[in-house]
């Protein structure tokens, strides 16, 4: 088990920053996945800590040997650290187990072997060892590559991307399956990707990247659930951003009180997920039959749905609800923060 | 490593010619004794050129649309045997001509008949793949704007095939001027001729550096407007998309006619000097005409064919390597110098390559004694047959090597391998067929090879095209036909070779892998 630091690391291409002094911790074992937009550098980050870029300052440190840093460039060859490419780059003109032992070249051939079925049977493809790489559905592909890059017992795995080319019905499995590959492993993971379902639902800490910078670093829960930023709450996830006044344990909107996760003052900005509000056709308290918002749109999606509400304010509204019960377009309705909604305000 | 390994193959095969026109400083007046050669050998060869290119032009270009666009008995034999011309070198047809007393073919015109009939397959097979990416709906546009058939083809089909036709007429002019063996033993006194003469018969070596300066000036223009053209080329082709064209069913005469017409034209610039050439080596054989020095010639071309199959493909890979390695733009500029003795004539560079040598053999003889170490042996014909066939071998392994990912090679050393690992054990299995292809065409080029190898060899090296000049000029026409007939069925090799590939549709086993081109996720910040 190994654990990786980055320090200050900075890479740009030409006029164009790529990385900027950039700061990263994956602990042992551990499941990190780093989110951001395309372009936000997190390729190059993964390029960089693989060996492909040399950066311009800041230090790459892998378990306690410095990889990258001022006047020490490791080449990849020497990293220990495997990678699973996006279009998962297996060799085409070796079979699968000529792939996964590809990595394997300087051990003794008992052991080469013995790692090989080993890791093949991690990824469950024993029966394929001799297929020709062609052969293989797009789920397969993805499982030598992972295999490949695990076989050697890496000090570190790079995942970039390695959902994107799989079909939508395909995803969700495959990253459970990954998942558990990587648990059983137990390796020290990195995965970059740029959709935030994959990275809330695979991680163990989820670390948020905007231009080159890291903006947010914890457990996928705390990351929704505690945006730092307004940019972090709207590229996890769909949100509501209102102002309002914190007084302690509370801070009182337009909507109503929501509970505060540590105390505050002053006023202040809150992120409010779409799940966190609730809808009633009435007003509970003095039965009058007036409600605040009007529904103007309904996304229908199966097990829940999404309202859009025009608020009296004049605010636009998500509201995420089960779809038990369904309201039209045009009805209007009450909107008030749900039981147990609890927020933080936001940095920006 | 891999810029300086490419700048270095780069320096080892352009250096010589660069250095071809420092012969009119340092003697500046060595064509003045020359003064008939000079305007002769313009005026033949702007004749030669000027006729080839005509020649070449209509008959590529109407064979091509006679098969793309319309449909008969045969077509798709036809289609291929019409490529056969290029395993018969110029040299060869003419001793076939020769012996058989063809009136008139010892004149410019003979020598541009020549030229067309074996040449035209560059025109055909570059307008054949232009017509055939072209877009039925253009056609069809044309067609629904009042056009008959014949007139789109004319005023669309063609104009959008123009560049191809273009590019297919300078490489046919580059091989015209290229040629020795064909314009010396038809009498046409062009520069190639004129340059052997003033080597062979003057020793003169400043006016031969200066002649071929002159000649590398006019094949560098034709070299320029090809790359142009293939350029042009590329686009056009880009805006074609959807279906292919339909091609039209030919009936009754028209027919018989569109299947007989290249079937004798095929028939008469392979068949029929095969057959004779096969007759007259039959003769050889039975009344003991073969060539004085026959076995020699034999082992002296297979090994120097088969020791340059090994060496040039080896340094093209070096260079199309090293700048892949490098991924700069210096290396990427390094390769294309290295690959300027493409269609330089075997003469020229016969010539630049003779006085480095020399040089430098001077100075190792003055330390060690050991005389003419370069130019008097297989050395400075192997370094002339590298400078000449790089950019042959350079071809076909770069694009095989493309067509690799560079994902693959950053996934191999992430596993551990370092660049030579990743070249032994990821490039050279998929630049397998890549490499043979390479090494074929080498071997078949040099085989044919004759001006060069007339002017480099050593002492007793004497080589079967050499022996089929040599007999020829002594209208020993039975005893040059058995090493001709030799050339002829070697260079029938690569030409089957690119029939069985395009056959399969061109696809090689890197095209069939899983693995797509890199899609790179963030390509604003990828370096250009």
């Amino acid at each position: 088990m190994s654990h990786v630091r980055i320090r200050g690391l900075s890479k740009s291409f030409g006029e164009v920053a790529a990385v900027r002094e950039l700061n990263l911790d994956i602990e042992p074992g551990e499941l990190l996945a780093v989110l951001g937009p395309s372009g936000c550098g997190k390729t190059t980050l993964l390029r960089t800590i693989a060996g492909f870029e040399q950066p311009e300052a800041g230090c790459v440190v892998v378990s306690d040997e410095v990889v990258a840093g001022p006047g020490r460039m490791v080449p990849p060859e020497k990293r220990r650290v495997g990678m699973v490419f996006q279009d998962y780059a297996l060799f085409p003109h070796l079979s699968v187990e000529g792939n996964v032992a590809f990595g394997l070249f300087t051990r003794e051939r008992e052991e080469r072997e013995g790692l090989t079925r080993r890791t093949l049977e991690l990824v469950g493809l024993q029966h394929k060892a001799s297929c020709p790489v062609h052969e293989l559905s797009g789920g397969e592909r993805q499982r030598v590559a992972l295999a490949r890059a695990l076989a050697p017992e890496p000090e570190l795995v790079l995942l970039d991307e390695p959902f994107s080319n799989l079909d939508a019905t395909l995803r969700a499995g495959l990253r459970r399956e990954v998942e558990l590959i990587l648990r059983d492993a137990e390796a020290t993971a990195l995965l970059v990707t740029h959709d935030q379902e994959e990275a809330l639902s695979l991680a163990d800490r989820l670390a948020v990247m905007r231009d080159g910078q890291i903006v947010q670093v914890g457990p996928p829960v705390e990351v929704y659930g505690s945006p730092a930023t307004r940019w972090a709450a709207q590229f996890v996830g769909e949100v509501n951003v209102l102002s309002g006044v914190a007084r302690g344990d509370g801070v009182e909107t337009e909507l109503g009180v929501f509970d505060l996760r540590a105390p505050a003052s002053g006023s202040v900005q809150v992120a409010v997920r779409p799940e966190q509000l609730e809808l009633r056709a009435r007003r509970p308290t003095d039965g009058s039959d007036a409600g605040n918002a009007e529904v103007i749109d309904r996304e229908f999606r199966g097990h829940d749905v999404l309202y859009r509400l025009r608020h009296e304010g004049g605010k636009t509204l998500l509201v995420q609800l089960p779809s038990l019960e369904l309201h039209d377009v045009g009805e209007t309705v009450f909107v008030r923060p749900a039981s147990s909604a609890s927020v933080t305000p936001l940095a920006d | 490593m891999g810029l300086r390994a490419t700048i270095a193959c780069a320096l080892l095969v352009a250096g010589p010619l660069v250095g071809l026109p420092l012969s009119f400083v340092f003697a500046p007046d060595a064509l003045d004794q020359f003064t008939g050669f000079l305007p002769e050998a313009v005026s033949a060869t702007a004749a030669l050129l000027l006729g080839v290119g005509l020649g070449t032009l209509v008959l590529g270009t109407s064979l091509a649309a006679l098969v793309s666009f319309f449909e008969f008995p045969g077509r798709r034999w036809i289609e291929w045997a019409l490529v056969l011309p290029l395993a018969m070198p110029g040299y060869v047809f003419t001793l076939f001509a020769l012996g058989l007393d063809l009136p008139g073919i010892r004149s410019t015109l003979g020598a541009i008949g020549v030229f067309t009939l074996v040449l035209y397959p560059y025109v055909y097979l570059l307008a054949r793949a232009a017509f055939l990416s072209q877009s039925r709906t253009l056609l069809e546009a044309a067609r629904g704007l009042g056009l008959s058939r014949g007139r789109a083809i004319l005023r669309v089909g063609l104009p959008m095939a123009r560049p191809a036709i273009f590019g297919g007429v300078a490489l046919a002019l580059m091989e015209a001027l290229a040629d020795f063996g064909t314009v010396n033993l038809l009498g046409v006194r062009t520069f190639t001729d004129a340059i052997y003469r003033v080597w062979f018969n003057a020793f003169d070596r400043d006016a031969a550096m200066q002649l071929a300066t002159l000649l590398v000036s006019v094949t560098l223009t034709l070299l320029a407007l090809e790359r142009l053209a293939r350029g042009r080329a590329r686009h056009a082709q880009l805006a074609a998309r959807g279906e292919a064209v339909r091609a039209v069913r030919l009936r009754g005469l028209a027919a018989a006619a569109a299947a007989l017409v290249p079937l004798a034209l095929v028939a008469g610039v392979v068949l029929a000097p095969l057959a004779q050439l096969g007759a007259w080596s039959v003769e050889s054989i039975r009344d003991g005409l073969l060539p004085v020095d026959f076995g020699p010639a034999v082992r002296n071309s297979l090994l120097l064919a088969g020791m340059s199959a090994v060496l040039v493909p080896v340094v093209a890979l070096l260079l199309a390597y090293g700048a892949r390695a490098s991924r700069s733009k210096a290396a990427a500029g390094a390769a294309r110098t290295a690959t300027i003795g493409y269609g330089l004539p075997g003469s020229v560079v016969a010539v630049a390559v003779i006085v480095p040598l020399g040089w430098i053999e001077r100075r190792i003889d003055g330390v060690a004694g050991t005389g003419l170490l370069l130019t008097g042996t297989v050395i400075g014909l192997f370094y002339a047959y590298l400078v000449r066939f790089l950019a042959l071998a350079w071809g076909s392994i770069e694009a095989s090597l493309l067509r690799i990912p560079r994902q693959l090679d950053e996934a191999a050393r992430g596993l551990g391998a370092d660049r030579l690992d990743v070249l032994a054990r990821v490039h050279v299995p998929l630049l397998r067929s890549g490499l043979a292809t390479a090494a074929l065409l080498v071997f078949v080029e040099v085989m044919k090879e004759l001006p060069a190898t007339l002017l480099l060899r050593p002492l007793g090296g004497d080589t079967l095209a050499i022996a089929v000049w040599q007999a020829t000029t002594e209208s020993l026409f039975e005893t040059a036909a058995l090493p001709a007939l030799m050339i002829v069925l070697v260079g029938l090799l690569p030409v089957a070779l690119m029939i069985r590939l395009s056959g399969r549709g061109g696809a090689s086993e890197v095209e069939a892998s899983p693995v797509a081109p890199a899609a790179v996720d963030e390509p604003e910040l990828v370096p250009a």
